[in-house]
């Protein structure tokens, strides 16, 4: 099964691959557009996954997850939602790098409620791109979409937790 | 922009003169985790080459021709099921505004654009669980529509 899936992610990638190629060569629009647009994000994920993933490693090793636990966790009180905006600020790449955060923070001892206010939140408000809204759309609406959202973002995240609790949701372990 | 690069390769050095071990074993988790969920990214990558064919003209064309109500609910769903990274997405709300599209209806674009990712579906099931993933981006559709009504009010767009 999994040998399977590997098999075919290879054959998805080199025939995506192969299709983007041939249209370099035969000089086909469509297909050069969608191989520039690969390049866009792709760009992006090299310059942010693997160190991003270094950072992880060296949080799994070197944070105790008593901290987890006092900061994130149960034992935390409402601080726990201003920790977990705060390190969504300051997240670089977005939710690419916020999934595996929240993943490794959940297994860490971080609760429901805080690793969903931080992938919301990570998404919401970045910092360089929220001065990059605030220049092109103004100050106004950068305010209200950020002062809007956060609270509806903490109240979500804790009824979320309650449901997922009384399911006894776990999330998948990866690595 | 290789920030990041800076930072990690310090942390490891730090990580190396206190304990050696550690940060091996550090780097190990690392690739662990990175080579495990490589096919998720890179299929994402497929998908949001062929998501970014939307070009501007159709999301302007059709954010832009239409009223209130009929462009929040195009916005809410044009930015759920794309996105783009900000440098594009941004000037393209800037073009928006100055062909006259309320904020409220950019709101309901920029905001879903943000927080439903349809297509990190791949990436965000392998670390959250399928049923979490769905749970979450329909809770976050339902804040971004809030956020775009709220923003209506607050630039006397709406009543």
């Amino acid at each position: 099964m999994k040998k399977n899936s590997t098999r075919n992610n290879i054959i998805l990638f080199a025939s995506f691959m192969s299709l983007i190629l041939l249209s370099y060569i035969l000089n086909y629009n469509l297909g050069m557009k969608i191989g520039e647009n690969f390049m866009i994000f792709a760009r992006d994920m090299i310059k942010i996954l693997p160190p991003a993933f270094i950072l992880i490693g060296l949080f799994d090793v070197w944070v105790d997850r008593k901290t987890i636990e006092k900061n994130f966790g149960k034992t935390s009180g409402f601080k726990k939602y201003i920790y977990s905006i705060l390190l969504a600020a300051t997240t670089v790449g977005g939710t690419f790098v916020a999934f595996p955060v929240a993943n490794s923070l959940y297994h860490k001892g971080a609760g429901y409620s805080s690793i969903f206010t931080y992938i919301t939140a990570a998404s919401l408000v970045m910092i360089p791109m929220s001065i990059m809204e605030a220049s092109i759309l103004g100050l106004k609406f950068t305010f209200i979409r950020i002062g809007v959202s956060l609270p509806l973002v903490v109240i979500s995240s804790v009824l979320l937790e309650k449901y997922f609790k009384n399911r006894d949701y776990k999330l998948p372990k990866v690595a | 922009m290789y920030s990041l690069y800076i930072i990690s390769i310090i942390s490891l050095s730090i990580s190396y003169y206190f304990n050696k071990a550690k940060t091996k074993q550090s780097l190990k988790i690392a690739w662990k985790k990175f080579s495990k969920i490589l096919p998720g990214y890179l299929k994402l990558l497929i998908i949001l080459s062929f998501v970014l064919l939307i070009s501007d003209d159709i999301i302007i064309r059709y954010l832009g021709g239409s009223g209130s109500l009929f462009g929040i609910i195009i916005g809410l769903i044009s930015g759920s099921i794309t996105m783009m990274p900000g440098f594009i997405a941004y000037p393209l709300s800037g073009i928006l505004l100055e062909k006259g599209v309320s904020y409220m209806v950019i709101a309901s674009f920029i905001t879903t654009l943000m927080m439903v990712g349809v297509v990190t579906y791949p990436v965000e099931k392998e670390y959250m669980g399928k049923k979490a993933t769905i749970v979450r981006n329909i809770a976050s559709f339902v804040i971004a529509a809030i956020i775009a009504i709220a923003t209506g009010i607050f630039y006397g767009e709406v009543f």
